[in-house]
């Protein structure tokens, strides 16, 4: 083992709530090393709200989370992140091009415009997504599997060595989905981390080397041999704890309701 | 001074047989977030009116009415059109087709405006005050011209809601059940957009266009924020609107200013008062609710304070609790525990535990202590991520989730730190 | 046309073209009717200012709509975040109590004989031949410097309309760009009261952009045409209610404005309907020489 470097992802004691009601009890976990990790657990037990709370996109109630051992403001360009695609207007007057190139934004100052070296990147991106021919099309006419690697190929353009994915499979189909996950091979072998909140346990051990198993708390966290077994399976999609619920509950009456 | 009361009289006659429609009509709109189609439509309804009056020269009747029904579901069934076919979002085309239906209105009203008998500015905020002076016979009976219209449509409105009482509540509620269910929510929605356009229209001459607005969507908003069921919520904006009338008229006369206006601001006022003070979800309320809650944490961390200082030593000075609380609340704190008969005070200001404080105390401890255990057991925590969260929670778990924690930990005898857990009560 | 006519179609022009160029981010951010609460919860604000200070000047009629205008968004943003009520009813509500309140005002000037009041009327249905000269320098002015920032935060307006999220996490300030957008909305619409009124300014924001896309999918592009849409209804429309007497702008500049959104339904390159049939034809025709 080497000497111990600056962790890429420190949560800890992590709790979210909505409306005063608890959704992440006390969330705890540490990444080490370059990995392409799963976020798995039930619909609704928390799993793109643990990614959204992380990123400073929701609320958090109590602890706190560390970017490569810093808060997310200072290493903004660092960490890279593709929301889920419900959460897009399709009919937005963009382009491929256009998307791909708000990947570059973090880097430039506001009065800064994207100059040949963004250009140049942005379609390195895209030629590795395989998207090139499509680059001018507005974003409505895309399949679903385009418009995925549009938004990967945003976050590719990030050039961030953390990045976060909510459901990124979500509606695609499998060539696609391959497609997807070589590049995200490459991305690690790179030594950047991707954190992915999954949906489909059958393809976690193709792809994964670690997993995070949520529902409502943390149920384990560690690589696939050791976390991604019968036990924490049954923990995690057997049915939530019934106590956090009543607590959560108890919370809720006892605080206004917002 | 008689007349002027019968003035009044009949002035507030006519405000509240406008208020009660729209406050009905409008629930529908606000449950069913189409308050601002309900804006749309008031406004669409314009152009209707003025041609209505351009050919038929007759300010009550039928021809009035059917027009304003058939505007309301045009103005919808265009939006949704538009809307399909273009690029554009629902609430823009809303905004085109209104506004473009309101420009034609005000462009025929004031091109024709010597053949007809509306005046611009009766259209954007009514006449209320001219209603009591222009009236007509009915059965022997004199009244505001505008009463039989607006008896009318009320009944409509009346009969409509009673009838189709279920549908239109599991409609607003779900719309996807009630198709499942095989309502027909077109029909249903359509029927309201017309019911929408003919109270607009009826009120019309009363507060204009703009103002009807605020009779149709601010007394259901401000009932909803007071009561929990539908019917509930159906009467209580029908008397919000009614008061609004009142107030409003009232206002209007003793200021000198115009009635619907005042209206208007009366229903704002209403809407300000629930969203402070409602019982329910009223902000005062609520600021009031979490100064008692983090009181009630305060003193409760005091008396575990005691508990864990006599668990070591015995009586605690009683300047130790600084560090839980500033001086001022601390006399407060400390004088409620005591009339509480939790602790008593010795001399030199030193703390002590009653026997009822200390089984209140020991019932925090052994809450935070177990929660400890539960965190240690259930989710795998280090030792030294517990406190903190069990400081939190010892103030919400009581007897009942104490057993069930324990229950859930297998009766532990010390949390995670090796301290020992209090037995409980009983 | 005299010099006085030339300076009124500049700076509706300027207007026109600023609403355009506004509208279409207020539009995009979903904040297209809140544009026309805005625009009803000024009234009060213009009438607090010719009652305080007695004078019909239009800097400090404006600035007093500004302030109700930007009180009535600030209300908006204060029943979000602390109650449950829902964001339509918000706005129904601020603009009719508003509204309301500002027809009570305006009545009692009325009443009190107040002579500045005589005017207010336009300010509800628009009366461009009743701008002064010096009115314009003002509203033509403050139209260019909304253009300008617009134009130079384009790419930032751009994101927080598309993304939102991506924008925090890359951090850039959403809550101020759309603060910032909200005053240039309420700055727009309060030069356009003189112009279009009170009623008619939601559609100056909304329809020169709902025009626009059936041209491009470009946003560059929209923002381009809605400008130029905007200079065009705004043109066509005073010259036409200047030409008759008697007719408010307001509702004829909408007019032009439908008229124009409706033409490019048609017309419209990139999705009117003439397009589509051509490339419906296009695509037939190409099926054909595909089977030879």
């Amino acid at each position: 083992m080497s000497t111990p470097a600056v962790p890429i992802l420190e949560v800890h004691d992590l709790t979210v709530s909505y409306h005063h009601k608890p959704v992440l009890w006390n969330i705890d976990l540490q990444l080490d090393e370059p990995s392409l990790i799963a976020i798995l657990g039930p619909n609704g037990a928390g799993k793109s709200t643990l990614l959204k709370a992380m990123l400073g996109l929701l609320p958090i109630v109590s602890g706190r989370v560390d970017f490569f051992g810093q808060p997310l403001s200072r290493v903004r360009q660092r960490v890279g992140y593709v929301p889920q695609r419900e959460s897009v207007d399709w009919e937005f007057p963009v382009n491929v091009r256009d998307v791909v190139v708000m990947g570059t934004y973090g880097r430039l100052k506001w009065y800064q415009r994207p100059g040949k070296a963004e250009y140049a990147l942005v379609d390195e991106c895209l030629d590795q997504v395989g998207l090139t021919s499509l680059a001018d099309r507005q974003i409505g006419r895309l399949s679903g599997g385009q418009q995925q690697r549009t938004f990967l190929a945003r976050a590719l353009a990030q050039r961030a060595d953390l990045y976060f994915m909510d459901e990124p499979m979500a509606g695609v189909d499998a060539a696609t989905e391959q497609a997807i996950f070589s590049l995200l091979h490459i991305l690690r072998k790179e030594g950047k981390t991707v954190v992915v909140v999954h949906h489909d346990l059958r393809t976690v051990e193709t792809y994964f080397d670690r997993v995070i198993l949520v529902n409502t708390h943390l149920i384990a966290a560690g690589s696939v041999e050791e976390s991604f077994t019968t036990t924490n399976l049954q923990k995690a999609y057997g049915g939530r704890l019934a106590l956090l619920d009543r607590a959560g509950d108890r919370l809720q009456s006892e605080r206004p309701i917002r | 001074m008689d007349g002027q009361w019968l003035t009044i009289g009949s002035t507030f006659l006519v405000a509240a047989l406008v208020a009660i429609p729209c406050a009905i009509v409008g629930c529908y709109l606000v449950l069913r977030r189409l308050s601002l189609l309900g804006d749309a439509i008031s406004h669409a309804v314009l152009p209707g009116i003025v041609l209505v009056y351009l050919h038929w020269e007759t300010r009550t009747g039928l021809p009035l009415l059917i027009g304003a029904v058939l505007t309301g579901v045009l103005t919808a069934v265009l939006t949704s059109w538009v809307t399909s076919i273009s690029k554009v979002r629902e609430e823009a085309s809303m905004g085109i087709v209104f506004t473009g239906m309101f420009a034609l209105g005000v462009l025929l009203l004031t091109t024709q405006a010597s053949q007809v008998d509306l005046d611009p500015g009766c259209v954007l905020y009514g006449q209320l005050e001219l209603a009591p002076f222009q009236v007509t016979d009915v059965y022997g009976i004199e009244m505001p011209a505008i009463v039989p219209r607006l008896v009318v449509v009320i009944s409509i409105v009346v009969l409509f809601f009673t009838l189709a009482w279920k549908q239109i509540q599991t409609v607003a509620f779900d719309a996807a059940f009630a198709t499942a269910l095989g309502m027909s929510v077109p029909v249903i929605h359509y029927a309201m957009m017309g019911l929408t356009a003919m109270v607009t229209v009826a009120s019309f001459e009363a507060v204009g266009s703009i103002l009807v607005i605020a009779m149709l969507i601010v007394p259901p908003a401000t009932a909803q924020l007071l009561v929990a069921r539908f019917h509930h919520m159906l009467i209580v904006s029908a008397l919000l609107g009614v008061l609004a009338a009142a107030g409003g008229i009232a206002l209007g006369y003793w200021t000198n200013t115009n009635y619907a206006g005042m209206m208007a601001v009366v229903t704002g006022i209403e809407f300000t008062l629930a969203v402070l003070f409602s019982p329910r979800s009223g902000l005062v309320l609520q600021a009031f609710r979490n100064r008692r809650l983090s009181w009630r944490m305060v003193s409760e961390d005091v008396l575990a304070l005691l508990y864990r200082r006599e668990e070591e030593s015995h009586a605690t000075p009683g300047v130790e609790v600084r560090h839980i609380t500033g001086r001022w609340q601390r006399r407060l704190v400390l004088a409620w525990l005591r009339w509480q008969g939790w602790i008593i005070q010795r001399p030199g200001q030193l703390l002590e535990l009653t026997d009822a404080g200390r089984r209140r105390a020991a019932s925090l401890v052994r809450a935070h202590r177990l929660w400890e255990a539960y965190l240690h057991s259930e989710m795998a925590l280090p030792p030294d991520h517990l406190h903190e969260s069990a400081e939190f929670m010892e103030h919400f778990l009581d007897d009942v989730l104490q057993q069930q924690v324990q229950e859930a930990v297998g009766h532990p005898k010390e949390d995670p730190h090796g301290r020992p857990i209090p037995p409980g009560n009983g | 046309m005299s010099y006085n006519t030339w300076v009124v179609l500049i700076g509706v022009s300027l207007l026109g073209a600023a609403a355009g160029v506004v509208g279409t981010f207020a539009v995009l951010r979903g904040r297209a009717l809140t544009g026309d609460a805005l625009a009803h919860a000024a009234l009060p604000g213009l009438c607090m200012a010719v009652a305080i200070t007695g004078t019909r000047d239009l800097t400090i009629m404006l600035l007093g709509a500004f302030a109700s205008g930007l009180l009535g968004v600030a209300v908006l943003a204060f029943l979000r975040r602390y109650t449950r009520v829902a964001e339509d009813a918000a706005v129904g509500i601020v603009l009719s109590v508003f509204f309301g309140a500002g027809v009570v005002l305006a009545s009692r000037l009325q009443q009190q004989g107040n002579a500045a009041i005589a005017g207010l009327d336009s300010y509800i249905l628009g009366k461009t031949a009743g701008i002064t000269l010096n009115d314009i320098y003002q509203i033509g002015g403050l139209a260019l410097i909304n253009l300008v920032i617009v134009l130079a935060l384009f790419r930032d307006f751009r994101l927080i309309c598309f993304d939102p999220a991506f924008a925090i996490v890359q951090g850039r300030s959403v809550y101020w760009l759309d603060l910032l957008l909200m005053a240039l909305m309420a700055a727009t619409v309060v030069i356009g009261l003189p112009a279009v009124g009170v009623v008619m300014i939601a559609a100056l924001l909304i329809l020169p952009s709902a025009a626009a896309r059936w041209w491009s999918d470009r946003l560059g592009t929209i923002v381009t045409l809605a400008g130029g849409f905007g200079i065009v209804m705004g043109t066509i429309g005073t010259l036409i209610s200047d030409h008759y007497r008697g007719m408010p702008a307001g509702p004829v500049i909408v007019l032009i404005g439908v008229l124009i959104f409706a033409l490019s339904a048609i017309v419209g390159p990139q999705h009117g309907w003439i397009a589509r049939q051509w490339r419906q034809r296009q695509a037939k025709g190409a099926t054909w020489t595909a089977n030879g």
